[in-house]
């Protein structure tokens, strides 16, 4: 047995190897302290200060699209829009009842919000509505007391004054997709209140116009609260983007052509500026920019007059007969003179086959300048047929035709110059006579788009390899020269003025009432279903099997400035659909009181014809309605 | 005059009082309020006044205690004892009831935790068992059930809970009361080397989560935004200390609510985040020093029931102190039990404060030779 003094020993013993651990202990937790505190401590701090420091981007203003004048296109509209922090929200669905209180939120938008909040990291924001006007930003911010979470905010919203004129030229803005994002890992991105260029000038010029964003520094708490405001850094608008359209020239167009499914193109000759370039009917930017609404996308799909397609630029169409103006500037080029005539008989055999002019009992004896003006199918049968398919397709080309051009416009259809190569490669078969006599008339595999049609006329103007330009700069070095003699280009300029003034020409309709300002321009029908069917496409058919009507034109004759293409789809006749408006817009840049006027004059018959229409449908509804008894 | 009454009788016995610890002991609790007054951003509202106050209290209560008689302790221990352990079953049942865990009986004017409780009466019940235990029979099997009995009741259903702090505190506390009974040490070295050896099947035979809890004790970078989060953000806020801290009232973490309970169980944190390094370590050496002294007491005094109380009472404090502070700082997994005197809450400074009582009146008693 263990004495009382062994037992006393031993206890001393053991409580000193408890204050042992104690000290040890106490060495451990100091050691780990100074581990935590000096050792690691500036990595510590700096995550403290990440956990404080919040960087709120700024998106930045986003810079004006103007007009050749100044005159903005696109602009920054002050707005108001709701956002909201998940993380701050204790019970989402009675935060969006109170919201919708005061502010209707559809079940679509409900869907998206819930699944975003649902997504949302930290204090990350979910937009709920934009552009919500000041009557619900300044009720959100009265009721702010009762909605944490929910942040009413200013901000911009793209504005274009001009709506539908400009919709496909300039496109429109929206939130950028979430593939967007991925592909570019800009946190910018994930800002409610940022956009970016979706289409047109807005998103070929995305680069000059987006601007660098700003940055709030904020103190923030774990639940994303802003405690408090540290500093900011404004924002860096984007670049203006001046363009080299007139806004007053397009606004007057776009009303003139009203809901008809037109592309016109009018360009400056001398400089290459592109004055108008007009794609009706259109959308407005305005409401695409917000948000697209679901069943206007689907209408405007299914529209028969494609209001979603900027046809200026991706609108194919056979050129017909304006197509012979090229056929004209390759026979000159090829060196035969302008003086030489051909026989029209008003058919052309070749072999065993005949095609025939327009006109069956024949033009007689015609020259160059004759056969432009009356449109003579067998002239420029034969004079295709002496310089061969490949000629005519290298004047086409020069001219412009099958080319792309150098402006912001996300696409560009090419459309087609065929000779005896492409055949081959693209069909498969060889290059015929046919072949060249259909092509010498615009016919056959001919597709150009009116922008193309519009450089055309201006090469042909000017007599210049004009290179057209839809952002504006610094006057450009004079363009050079087509290879073709100044006097054998006048002779097709003398035709084409003959078409509108001459007596006999197929667009008397586009003479200009303009003092000291002649219009000369070529008509064009472009068949929707081929001939051969047994149809001509006029007014007795269905409207989508109507011919497309094509002008194009410049002014004026003597020193030709301004050159013009107009394309109306189902328009039937180009010199009666689609040379008034050229006639118009001409005019419109002359005489702008006289161009006004009789634009208030088309838009009453406009209105009148669709008062009558809508009586003889309602007289029809009528009749066909059961006679009520007496 | 005032000699006169100074040399007297009672208030002789009054101003006999160790006041090196008892200073400290209002020290730290006293910046235990400034801490918590700056939790509060700054304000006395809500915690550090009741905090001040609750203090006040305990330290009337702290110093009534230790004029108690060690015989009364002795004679209340293994009672006591069996109140508190009823106690536990009653929470276990109520918790039942209820739905869900329960850790508190609900007396009216007090929320008591037995559990709380129990830290002490386990000492108690130990020490008045070695004080009648024959020299020398630790080893023996008679005198091995007892104390394991008076353990394992107990952690078992504070384990029940799930309350695992608490369990280790207790845990603790009788273990090194039975080494200081002299239990042989081959009975501390084999079953601790065979608890060390069991840990890895411990963990195979873990829940999943329970396995991600230990995974993201040992690396809570794993999951700074869930399950680690705590542990994260209470070493951000103890780093980012830095030496001297960030100053009063200037604590990002805390303020900003980045640090999850900045006013119970990571109070050190919030202290560290603003005192820095200095008041860590001077937060640390006042406690050792209390709890040294404590030890010192053991050694002074003559009674073996004082002895083990002195002794096991500042070790189960210790334990209490270092299972917090380990856990703020990342080495122990998130067990949620509050620093004492430092944290706001009433259960855990009455334990304390009670044991420093006692602590206190064994001091008084340190030459009595018999109870």
């Amino acid at each position: 047995m263990a004495s009382e003094a062994d037992s006393r020993r031993q206890f001393d013993r053991r409580t000193l190897i408890l204050g042992g651990v104690q000290a040890a202990a106490g060495a451990v937790l100091i050691g780990r302290m100074a581990w935590l505190a000096i050792r690691e401590g500036e990595r510590y701090s700096l995550a403290a200060e990440d956990n404080r420091v919040a960087l709120h981007l700024i998106p930045p203003r986003r810079g004006w699209i103007v007009d050749a004048t100044g005159q903005p296109l696109a602009q920054n509209r002050p707005a108001y829009a709701l956002e909201l922090v998940p993380s701050l929200v204790e019970n989402l669905p009675a935060t969006l009842a109170a919201i919708r209180r005061v502010l209707p939120i559809d079940p679509e938008d409900e869907a998206r919000i819930l699944r975003e909040a649902e997504n949302a990291r930290g204090p990350s924001a979910v937009p709920i509505a934009d552009d919500i006007g000041w009557d619900a930003y300044a009720a959100f911010n009265v009721e702010l007391a009762g909605m944490e979470g929910v942040v009413p905010i200013r901000t911009y919203v793209r504005h274009y004054p001009d709506g539908e004129a400009f919709g496909h030229v300039l496109g429109y803005v929206g939130r950028p997709s979430a593939e967007q994002y991925k592909e570019t890992g800009d946190r910018l991105y994930l800002i409610p209140g940022f956009r970016i260029g979706k289409d047109g000038v807005e998103r070929s010029k995305e680069a000059a116009l987006r601007g660098k964003p700003g940055a709030r520094r904020v103190e923030v708490n774990a639940r994303g609260r802003i405690v408090r405001e540290l500093d900011t850094q404004p924002d860096t608008p984007g670049q203006t983007v001046q363009l080299t359209l007139d806004r007053g020239l397009q606004s007057f167009a776009a009303a003139r052509v009203g809901k008809e499914s037109v592309s016109l193109v009018v360009i400056d000759c001398l400089s290459g500026d592109i004055k108008c370039m007009l794609s009706m009917p259109a959308f407005d930017p305005n409401i695409f920019s917000n948000r697209i609404p679901g069943k206007l996308w689907a209408e405007m799909q299914a529209a028969e007059t494609k209001p979603l397609l900027n046809k200026v630029t991706q609108g194919l169409y056979v050129p017909g007969s304006t197509f012979k103006l090229a056929t004209a500037l390759a026979t000159l080029a090829e060196g035969v003179p302008p003086s030489d005539t051909v026989t029209c008989g008003g058919r052309y055999r070749v072999g065993s086959n005949t095609w025939h002019c327009h006109k069956r009992s024949g033009h007689g004896t015609v020259d160059m300048e004759r056969a432009i003006a009356a449109s003579c199918n067998v002239f420029f049968y034969t004079m295709a047929r002496r310089i061969g398919p490949d000629a005519v397709a290298d004047m086409a080309r020069k001219l412009g035709l099958g080319q792309e051009f150098d402006i912001p416009m996300p696409v560009q259809r090419e459309g087609t110059v065929p000779d005896p190569e492409w055949l081959m490669r693209r069909y498969d078969r060889k290059w015929t006579v046919a072949d060249t006599l259909n092509t010498a008339i615009g016919q056959g595999y001919l597709q150009t788009n009116p922008l193309q049609l519009a450089v055309m006329a201006a090469r042909l103007a000017s007599g210049r390899l004009v290179v057209p330009r839809l952002v504006a700069g610094p006057k450009p070095a004079p363009f050079t020269p087509l290879p073709i003699l100044p006097d054998y280009l006048d002779t097709v300029r003398r035709g084409m003025a003959n078409v509108v003034n001459g007596p006999g020409g197929t667009a008397r309709s586009a003479r200009l009432k303009v003092d000291g300002v002649t219009l000369a321009g070529k008509t064009g029908t472009a068949q929707v279903r081929r001939i051969s069917a047994g149809f001509r496409g006029g007014a007795g058919v269905e409207r989508r099997f109507r011919d497309h009507a094509l002008f194009v034109a410049f002014a004026p004759v003597e020193q030709p400035r301004y050159a013009v293409a107009v394309v109306v789809e189902h328009g039937i006749s180009g010199s009666r659909a689609a040379a008034p408006i050229a006639r118009d817009v001409v005019t419109w840049i002359y005489d702008r009181e006289q161009a006004e006027k009789s634009l208030a004059a088309v838009v009453q018959a406009r209105e009148a014809a669709r008062r009558a229409a809508e009586a003889a449908a309602a007289a029809a509804a009528q009749a066909a309605a059961p006679v009520p008894p007496a | 005059m005032i000699d006169g009454v100074l040399n007297s009788r009672w208030p002789q016995r009054l101003l006999h009082q160790p006041w090196k610890p008892i200073l400290l002991i209002i020290a730290i609790g006293g910046f235990g309020a400034v801490v918590l007054y700056s939790a509060a951003a700054g304000s006395f509202d809500p915690w550090a006044a009741r905090h001040l106050i609750r203090f006040a209290i305990f330290i009337v209560w702290m110093l009534s205690l230790s004029f108690v008689p060690l015989r009364f302790w002795l004679a209340i221990a293994w009672p006591l004892y069996a109140v508190v352990l009823v106690a536990l079953v009653g929470v276990e049942l109520l918790g039942a009831v209820k739905g869900g865990s329960q850790r508190w009986l609900e007396l009216g004017f007090i929320r008591l935790q037995p559990s709380e409780l129990m830290k002490l009466a386990v000492v108690l019940a130990i020490a008045r068992f070695y004080h009648y235990m024959p020299r020398g029979a630790a080893g023996t099997l008679p005198a091995l059930w007892p104390p394991l009995a008076f353990i394992f009741a107990p952690v078992a259903l504070v384990l029940l809970q799930p309350d695992l702090g608490t369990a280790v505190t207790i845990l603790a506390g009788g273990i090194t009361l039975m080494f200081l009974g002299g239990l042989p040490w081959r009975f501390i070295l084999v079953p601790g080397g065979l608890g060390l050896l069991s840990l890895p099947l411990l963990y195979s035979l873990m829940h999943d989560y329970q396995q991600r809890r230990v995974q993201i004790f040992l690396d809570p970078e794993k999951d700074p935004l869930g399950d680690g989060y705590h542990i994260t953000q209470s070493k951000i806020a103890i780093g980012s200390g830095g030496l001297d801290g960030k100053g009063f009232l200037n604590g990002s973490q805390s303020h900003l609510d980045y640090l999850p309970e900045p006013h119970t169980d990571f109070v050190f944190a919030t202290m560290a985040e603003e005192w820095g390094l200095l008041g860590g370590v001077g937060l640390i050496i006042a406690f050792l020093l209390v709890l040294n002294w404590g030890l010192r007491v053991g050694l002074a005094t003559q009674t073996i029931f004082g002895r083990l109380l002195a002794t096991g009472l500042s070790m189960t404090v210790f334990f209490y102190v270092l299972i917090n502070l380990l856990m703020v700082m990342g080495f122990a997994p998130v067990v949620g039990i509050p620093l004492p005197l430092v944290s706001y809450g009433g259960s855990s400074m009455l334990t304390v404060m009670t044991a420093f009582g006692i602590i206190i009146g064994v001091w008084r008693q340190r030459t009595d030779r018999v109870l």
